[in-house]
């Protein structure tokens, strides 16, 4: 062996200037030094070490609660968030409304040709920040890359595993007549937070995204009022409306809101009015919607003020009896309507 | 919200609603027509008619620009992209509106039609300067408040030559459909609506003034009032109209004082007059072929007409027998008179016109009415 040669050297990835190029889903050592260099350097973890096909976890007390979620927002960088760190939230949010404590995280990365490994580098930091604040670890992953055109960037599907109280009841179907609606905080901050980075809008006005895990939030709330909260929900895609409309269903109850009472920031409720938008229908990324027994509802509104995700909690309507499963509003003028499930596409890409 | 928040204020909608129920006379029956989809909307998306005396009932007009757009402009839009391999630029309300062969633009933009949603026509002008290699086409839709942009555009892409970029002008106009469902029922005795006064547009007449509606005010006799979109505007314009009913005037009031005068926007007036000129005729969808109520491009800028610059051929679609768009688009009936709506006709599928776009009356009444359809509701 001559002495130039130095056993299993390879030149640092350039990750200020380089692209991700079709070897780095090649499986050959290209890909193993993306992983070692980009993505461990950020994300490792001795379960992430353990270098196995699969990653062996510990038993757990209670109950398991698995959920999975993928990730194609455009842009990926927007006002107040990336899609690093919203395939992290995304995913424990789901964990954390059914009442679980989320714990481990997967994430399947599909990479396209050409994309920079800069930004690759800060979404990997994104999502080890969103995982550090969460409180979860990454647990296993994996990278494919797809040829220039065939993707958009970066797309992340997550998966996550949580751990839930035996004595859990959280169910969509558990709304009753008379029960409380509640709202963490104010609606469609990250949809119009998207919707003003796209390129033919051009708004002035910084709209941030509402991105954030909720388990918290979550945790607090159960704490509080265990067994006094009938269901959770995050209100992602298809905003507010949607969520009630599938308790309304699951439940087979109606549900009047009060409009006065629903929370909304002035820059996003002008740029809906500009675009047309209704802000029922716009999507929410760290918000909850809690139903729970009318008599505790002040007194979780109260508690779940005190945590800064849900500073602007309110109690914005209640649940009916309705054979129809309509969802419908007093409205700010005094009449009533139906909040109806989205027709069609409102927004694109947006999570 | 500055300026919207003062239109919308629960305690002010009450006085209003109070001063209507106690200015109403209780044998009479108030038949107002809200023109436009805007009005329409906002009366559905507010619960206004819980705020109104049983005997003041609402119709919805024909003022949708997505809803009037015969079956045969879209099959020419779609045409321009599946068989001529423009870009087609489009308002995104126009995606979802059934044409020929089971196809919408959607559908088209599925089987590869290079089909792009806009905000504004200057995106579509934006789109033919970066592909100045592609052949772009704005869909143009809309009454006179989208018709002024267009001029603009059209100056525009003359201005630099833009040789790639041409427009399918379907700009339509309002009084000529006000005229038209005047006259509607001489041909269509005895099912002809009884009106007893029009809520005018908003937007359309910021452009075109209070003026054009005198004749509606004089000839039939219709008051009219011109009424801003939100819904103490529409309260306010109600009351003005149930008391000159009352009074038994007949005059055009202007309750949008804060944006229109009696001339218009004589700069917008000019621009359209400058690129566009009537059409001898054009056909509605539910109102048929109207006599000078629309645009076409003058010869002057043929260039960027698409109808001179693809060999397309207009061709009249009937709608599904069924569907009740026609009479519900002249307020002959409501959307619950017809048997596809909230059956085989919802926002999702949609049957008819009035169902696709939000301001459209039958998916206003799906979308935010529907519960008072129920024996519930209607208790």
């Amino acid at each position: 062996m001559s002495r130039q040669v130095k056993p299993g050297y390879a030149r640092a990835l350039d990750i200020r200037r380089g692209r991700v190029d079709l070897s780095h889903g090649g499986g050959g050592r290209a890909m193993v030094q993306l992983i070692r260099e980009l993505f461990a350097r950020h994300l490792g973890n001795a379960y992430l070490e353990q270098g196995n096909d699969g990653t062996v976890l510990p038993p757990l007390p209670g109950r398991l609660v698995v959920t999975t979620d993928s990730h194609v927002v455009s842009p990926l960088f927007f006002p107040g968030g990336d899609i690093g760190c919203l395939a992290v939230h995304g995913t424990v949010n789901d964990l954390a409304v059914m009442g679980a404590r989320p714990l481990w995280l997967t994430a399947g990365f599909i990479l396209e040709e050409g994309f920079p490994l800069a930004d690759l580098d800060r979404i990997a930091a994104s999502m080890a920040r969103a995982c550090r604040e969460a409180g979860v670890q990454l647990v296993a992953g994996d990278t494919k890359v797809v040829e220039r055109g065939k993707g958009d960037g970066v797309f992340i599907t997550t998966s996550g595993i949580g751990v839930v109280a035996e004595s859990c009841t959280l169910s969509g179907a558990a709304a009753r007549p008379g029960d409380a609606v509640l709202l963490s905080g104010t609606l469609g901050d990250h949809g119009m937070a998207i919707m003003s980075q796209r390129e033919n809008l051009g708004f002035d006005t910084p709209i941030h995204s509402d991105t954030a895990a909720l388990n918290g939030l979550t945790a607090l709330m159960m704490q509080h009022a265990d067994g006094a909260i009938r269901l959770m929900r995050d209100p992602t895609r298809g905003g507010l409306a949607a969520t009630l409309n599938e308790i309304a269903d699951q439940s087979g109850v109606g549900v009047l809101l009060d409009e006065t009472m629903i929370p909304l920031r002035p820059e996003v409720e002008a740029a809906c009015e500009l675009l047309g938008l209704d802000p029922l229908n716009v999507a929410n990324e760290g918000k909850l919607v809690a139903v729970c027994d009318a008599a505790l509802a002040p007194t979780l509104v109260q508690r779940m003020r005190t945590h800064p995700l849900g500073r602007e909690a309110a109690r914005i309507g209640t649940v009916i009896a309705d054979s129809h499963h309509f969802v419908q509003m007093q409205t700010r003028l005094g009449g009533r309507r139906m909040v109806d499930w989205l027709s069609g596409e409102q927004l694109p890409r947006i999570c | 919200m500055k300026y919207i928040d003062e239109f919308r204020d629960g305690a002010l909608a009450a006085d209003i609603a109070r001063a209507i129920a106690a200015a109403v006379e209780p044998e009479r029956t108030y038949r107002f027509m809200e023109f436009c989809g805007g009005h329409t909307h906002a009366i559905a998306r507010y619960g206004l008619p819980d705020l109104l005396p049983a005997n003041v009932r609402m119709i919805h007009g024909p003022g949708c620009p997505v809803c009037v757009l015969p079956i045969g402009r879209i099959d020419m839009a779609i045409e321009l992209a599946l068989e001529h391999h423009a870009i087609v630029c489009t308002y995104a309300d126009t995606l979802r509106v059934p044409a020929s062969g089971g196809l919408t633009l959607l559908r088209a933009r599925a089987q590869g039609g290079d089909i792009r949603m806009v905000y504004s026509v200057d995106d579509a002008l934006r789109t033919a300067r970066e592909h100045p290699d592609r052949e772009v086409v704005f869909f143009a839709i809309g009454f006179e408040t989208t018709t002024p942009p267009t001029a603009v555009a059209l100056l525009q892409a003359a201005a630099e030559d833009l040789a790639n970029f041409s427009v399918l002008c379907c700009h339509v106009l309002t009084p000529a459909a006000i005229a038209a469902i005047l006259d509607a029922p001489a041909r269509e005795a005895p099912t002809g609506v009884p009106l007893d006064g029009f809520v005018g547009p908003a937007h359309v007449s910021t452009v075109i003034g209070s003026d054009p509606y005198a004749a509606f005010a004089g000839a039939y006799r219709k008051p009219v009032v011109i009424a801003g979109f939100e819904p103490l505007d529409v309260m306010q314009a109600i009351l003005m109209l149930v008391r000159q009913v009352n009074s038994g005037r007949a005059e055009v009031e202007n309750e949008f004082t804060r944006a229109v005068t009696p001339a218009g926007n004589r700069k917008a007036q000019q621009l359209m007059d400058q690129v566009f000129e009537l059409r001898p005729s054009f056909e509605w969808r539910g109102l048929g072929e109207i006599p000078r109520s629309a645009l076409r491009i003058r010869e002057r800028y043929a260039r960027f007409d698409a109808e001179r610059r693809y060999p397309l051929a207009y061709r009249t679609i009937a709608d599904n027998r069924a569907c009740e768009c026609g009479p519900i688009l002249r307020g002959l009936k409501r959307p619950i008179d017809c048997k596809l709506f909230g059956s085989v006709c919802t926002p999702e599928t949609p049957m008819g016109s009035c169902m696709v776009s939000s301001e459209g009356a039958c998916a206003a009444h799906y979308t935010y009415g529907r519960h008072k359809d129920t024996v519930e509701g209607a208790a």
